[in-house]
């Protein structure tokens, strides 16, 4: 018998767009929720964003069913150090887990782009943002999916990150207030939506602060 | 299944491990919605074998449990495959005798795990599956995909019907749909099925899942129409053509 050629690919990819914000004191997490396949919108209202810890949210776009496999593993692997250490894992750690979670499959990798967004050790925003194998980077903000192209050079002209050349080192977080972050965040996906066919139907955001976590959403262009 | 022997890398091309197929015997479409009392469901009884309509009578629509029902399309010997583990895994939850049963949203999330499972082996069930069901009153509704895309909705249809159904899908449901109003509701979308779709036979059952339990209908057609007029008098205006 003579080699086969795959006739199917155990890829697909299921779109989205996935935004993070880190503020003084806050993280906004943003995600659309439109599944699609090919040309076909699978559904309108799917949730890319999982709470994996107290302190800790992430957000992800790309292969969906490697998504969630993923997502299962962090939470199942979050219930055994809550077990062993008695407390939430802070954002920081979950960081490192996720990516060494990424580079354990660098060989059949999690088609999955993420963005982790929390408060770290100090009650400070911070995000951390992945390729699809694990490596990472803590940033004051990012955007990982089909959307992010048109995403991201438009937060690096309003939210300015500092040079990560300058020493000492300055924070990356932004000044903006909660509510200022969130409407640029609906600013953002309102444009993606307009061009990336991918992104659109509802955005739903994310909001972690000393107070807890606030959720809400927003209707965003249907075609 | 058997036959995955020794772990193979990524581009093994060990001749003896069956991985990556063709699907054989197929099924099209499986169409099903969320109304008032619980899930309709419907597909037709067509197995193709390629581009021949070969089976006409395969049911595509299986009960699995108490409060579940299971719809595929793709390869029909997968189907029967996992119509066999969905045996044993009901099985299982009825020998603990503990007054729990599996949920229609368990038996989607093993499901998925299975499709996935075997995704990531390179030897998928090349199945859609739409599993649907009444729990204590909550109405659940999913598919997966056979490389392990899953999702919930308030309707959903694999293959084509994602392309011609879902649009009709979008505009008519509505929240609490009464059965007859769902019942025509998923006529509709399947003799436009019917029409468009070259592996579709009409032959058809819809199944029904409530609270109280599973019902699938006796197989029957749908009315169709075909008396345009450009298909009576095909050559008026080209003559000579056919």
């Amino acid at each position: 018998m003579t080699k086969q050629n795959a006739n199917w690919s155990p890829y697909d990819n299921n779109g989205g767009t996935c935004v993070a914000i880190a503020g003084a004191d806050y993280c906004v997490i943003a995600a659309d929720t439109r599944m699609s396949t090919g040309y076909s919108i699978l559904t309108r209202d799917y949730s890319k964003i999982c709470k994996l810890a107290d302190k800790c949210v992430m957000a992800s776009s790309g292969f969906q069913a490697d998504v969630k496999a993923l997502q299962k593993q962090l939470a199942a692997r979050h219930l055994i150090y809550q077990h062993q250490h008695n407390k939430q894992v802070s954002c920081p750690a979950m960081a490192q887990l996720l990516s060494n979670t990424l580079y354990y499959k660098r060989f059949f990798p999690y088609y999955s782009f993420n963005v982790l967004g929390g408060l770290d050790n100090e009650g400070k925003g911070c995000v951390y943002t992945y390729d699809a194998v694990g490596s990472y980077e803590r940033v004051g903000y990012s955007s990982q999916g089909s959307g992010s192209t048109l995403v991201m050079p438009f937060l690096d002209n309003q939210l300015k990150s500092p040079s990560p050349l300058l020493l000492p080192a300055q924070d990356a977080v932004t000044p903006l207030s909660e509510s200022e972050a969130v409407d640029l965040v609906k600013t953002c996906f309102a444009s993606a939506t307009e061009r990336d066919i991918y992104t659109g139907d509802k955005l739903e955001i994310v909001v972690l602060n000393q107070e807890g976590l606030h959720r809400e959403y927003m209707e965003l262009r249907k075609d | 299944m058997e036959s995955n022997q020794a772990p193979q890398g990524l581009m093994g091309s060990n001749d003896n491990i069956q991985r990556t197929q063709d699907p054989y015997v197929t099924g099209t479409s499986v169409v099903a919605l969320k109304y008032k009392d619980g899930i309709l469901m419907a597909a037709d009884m067509g197995g193709s074998y390629g581009s021949t309509l070969r089976y006409k009578t395969v049911e595509r629509l299986k009960p699995v449990g108490k409060h579940s029902l299971l719809g595929a399309s793709g390869e029909i010997s997968d189907f029967q495959e996992i119509l066999h583990y969905l045996d044993e895994l009901i099985l299982y939850d009825n020998m603990w005798d503990d007054g729990n049963s599996l949920g229609p949203k368990e038996v989607h999330s093993y499901l998925t795990r299975v499709m996935y499972s075997r995704r990531n082996k390179f030897d998928p069930l090349w199945n859609s599956l739409v599993l649907g069901g009444v729990k204590n009153g909550q109405k659940y509704l999913g598919m997966v995909s056979m490389i392990g895309v899953n999702f919930e909705d308030n309707h959903v249809a694999t293959g084509f019907g994602n392309h011609l159904a879902r649009p009709i899908l979008r505009d008519e449901w509505h929240e609490n749909l009464s059965f007859e109003d769902g019942v025509k509701l998923l006529e509709k979308c399947m003799r436009v099925l019917l029409y468009r779709d070259r592996s579709a036979v009409n032959k058809l059952q819809i199944a029904k899942i409530t609270d109280e339990g599973v019902t699938i209908s006796q197989p029957y057609s749908l009315k169709t129409f075909w008396g345009f007029s450009a298909f009576e008098n095909p050559t008026v205006g080209a003559e000579g053509s056919w």
